[in-house]
């Protein structure tokens, strides 16, 4: 017995100790001139979508992928412990540029990086507070990035605007989501100097939108919604509380109009996939990352839903519905 | 497979063998199925970083981390013993009520710890690539983990717990206080889960409230893929053969992070895990009945 169980033993420390060495030559099946090698936390519409506009935007700047470019995306899924391990796997590969989606790839990789590889963030609500950067405007290091973060200022005065009367803001929102505390605690900073206040709802669970949102009816004249994932994945249930309770509904993304907001200003992911993308080439064609300041998304939009504001009691200036990019029929 | 890739899988192996330890303590040799590991794992990296940043000693924070994760478990343990809450929908309740106290004690979502300083900072200095270093200082502690476990069990007291498990009442005619049993039993497992945490956080340059999210089934998983690959009639291979599936599971990872060849992608990592526990989960039925079948090789 003891005789199996060493034979076995040895089995299987003999196959763990040859496999770097089976899977070695399989690496280097396409020579490429140049590597960028891609992670997501999470397989997610906005993070695939910010994915995408990366590889659109390195095609369009000349590096091709499968042509003159090695790219390799991996999802870590969710898993903390995977995303390690896809950091590991890039800084091992040693490619030219490592691109990390969302705030614990982004910190996983430039752990590992270790100073060594460029590192290029995208979709990181606020990267000076992740530690990924100490200083936005000159990062300094080997690592930069594009922020997310939701123009807060222009969104309040939107408020402002279409329902001038507003007092109280009601936020429901994750306290989980790394993206939506930072979110909510720059909305408590900034809208006393507009004449508003805010009172948030704790969803910590898509089911738990709904009882959230309705713990603001009667307490907030409008409700905003964050670019949180887990109430924006439940925004039926908001506007659902603002239709019953005729209670605006304001987004901070744009697709969330589509679905029943009443307005919302941001941007597209994609477009910030594109900026990111940008940021890469300059690092491909030489640039050190320490050189180039962290950025904000540049192009923002406006999309209302006038039928929407109907039922929520509100009726839309022309002068918002003439300026919209968009206008949900 | 690159070397670094290969020893981060290694190195994040070893980790997760302090949380096969764990399941073990808590699945194996007390019979009780404990999901509170979802919870004192982000537990354990949450109090590490936010000491970390308050100034503490790395080592001291670490070992707090432990302390707070064995208090996670005696919870679980006293709803269970004194309660007579369900042990499943104790340890449910307990990992529920953490995430809760994870945010408060970080007060945010996500604690950075890039750029602090760590347990590793004292070695660093050394040249060794930071690859070569964490798998080697965790070998170390995984290593000491084990020799510690094995003692405890092959003890007295450890005998006492194990006796506890496998027959609570026959423990009991014996004049084993099995309350106390179990209640140390959760500290022990829900401890080492908490420290897997809290040097996760100062490997990755991070605590982050979802770290949790299915550790159970990891843990679980490195157990059952040990007991399929080796013998585990002793206790002292028993924890062997945690370290052992904890690495091979890794080790798939890394595998399917590389394997385009076979048309496997990282997508479908959490059905390659689901079919190969699967696959360790049938393994000794149908090693019997292929035994039985034949007769002629019967040990």
């Amino acid at each position: 017995m003891l005789n199996t169980t060493l034979g076995r033993g040895a089995l299987c420390a003999a196959f763990i100790l040859a496999l770097p060495l089976v899977l070695q030559p399989l690496n280097n099946a396409v020579a490429a001139d140049k590597s960028v090698k891609v992670t997501a936390i999470v397989e997610h519409p906005a993070l695939d979508a910010t994915r995408d506009g990366i590889k659109d935007e390195l095609a369009a700047q000349g590096f091709k992928a499968g042509d003159n470019l090695d790219w390799e995306y991996q999802s870590a899924q969710g898993d903390v412990g995977t995303a390690g391990q896809i950091a590991r796997k890039f800084v091992g590969d040693n490619p030219d540029v490592i691109v990390a989606i969302a705030t614990p790839s982004a910190q996983a990789v430039v752990s590992a990086a270790r100073g060594q590889i460029p590192v290029v963030f995208s979709a990181v609500t606020d990267p000076v507070a992740a530690k990924l950067v100490t200083n936005a405007k000159k990062p300094g290091g080997n690592v930069t990035g594009v922020s997310d973060l939701s123009p807060i200022g222009k969104h309040l005065d939107l408020i402002k605007e279409i329902t001038p009367n507003a007092k109280i803001v009601g936020v429901p929102h994750n306290p989980g989501e790394a993206n939506a505390v930072v979110l909510v605690d720059l909305l408590k900073k900034l809208a006393p100097g507009k004449g508003l206040s805010i009172v948030t709802a704790s969803a910590p669970s898509s089911n738990d939108v709904l009882a959230a949102t309705r713990s603001l009816v009667g307490k907030v004249d409008v409700i905003y919604v964050p670019t949180d994932n887990t109430v924006v994945s439940a925004l039926e249930a908001v506007v659902k509380v603002g239709i019953d309770a005729k209670i605006p509904v304001y987004a901070g993304d744009t697709d969330s109009v589509q679905r029943g907001a009443m307005a919302g200003l941001g941007f597209d992911y994609y477009d910030v996939g594109r900026q990111t993308g940008k940021m890469i080439a300059r690092i491909l064609r030489g640039m050190k990352p320490g050189d180039l300041s962290v950025q904000g998304v540049d192009i923002t939009q406006l999309h209302v839903n006038p039928g929407a504001a109907q039922k929520m009691g509100v009726t839309l200036p022309q002068s918002v519905i003439s300026r919209a990019h968009k206008v949900v029929k | 497979m690159s070397l670094i890739a290969f020893l981060g899988a290694i190195e994040t192996g070893l980790l997760f063998g302090l949380v096969a330890f764990g399941v073990f303590l808590s699945f194996r040799v007390l019979n009780f199925p404990d999901l509170t590991v979802d919870g004192s794992l982000p537990l354990g990296a949450a109090v590490a970083a936010t000491l970390i940043v308050g100034g503490w000693n790395p080592y001291a924070a670490t070992f707090v981390a432990m302390l707070a994760g064995a208090l996670a478990g005696m919870v679980t343990a006293l709803l269970n013993i004194r309660l007579r809450i369900l042990h499943l929908l104790a340890s449910i309740l307990t990992m529920i009520g953490l995430w809760t106290i994870n945010l408060r004690i970080m007060g945010k979502p996500n604690q950075p710890l890039l750029g602090e300083v760590t347990i590793f900072t004292p070695f660093e200095g050394f040249g060794l690539p930071f690859y070569w270093l964490y798998p080697l200082v965790f070998v170390v502690v995984v290593v000491a983990a084990k020799l510690l476990v094995d003692a405890f069990l092959a003890s007295e007291i450890g005998l006492a717990m194990r006796a506890t498990g496998v027959n609570p009442r026959m423990a009991r005619a014996q004049g084993i206080r099995t309350d106390v049993m179990i209640l140390s039993g959760m500290a022990m497992s829900n401890a080492l889960v908490a420290l897997a945490g809290a040097l996760f956080a100062q490997v990755q340059g991070a605590a982050d409230i979802s770290m949790g999210v299915g550790v159970i089934v990891v843990g679980l998983a490195a157990v059952i893929l040990g007991e399929a690959v080796m013998s585990t009639r002793t206790i002292v291979l028993a924890t062997f053969a945690c370290i052992v599936g904890s690495i091979i599971y890794r080790l798939v990872i890394a595998v399917a992070l590389n394997a385009d060849f076979i048309g496997l992608q990282a997508q479908d990592l959490k059905l390659v895990t689901a079919v190969l526990v699967v696959l360790a989960m049938a393994l000794p039925a149908v090693r019997q009945r292929f035994l039985k079948g034949g007769g002629a090789r019967a040990t």
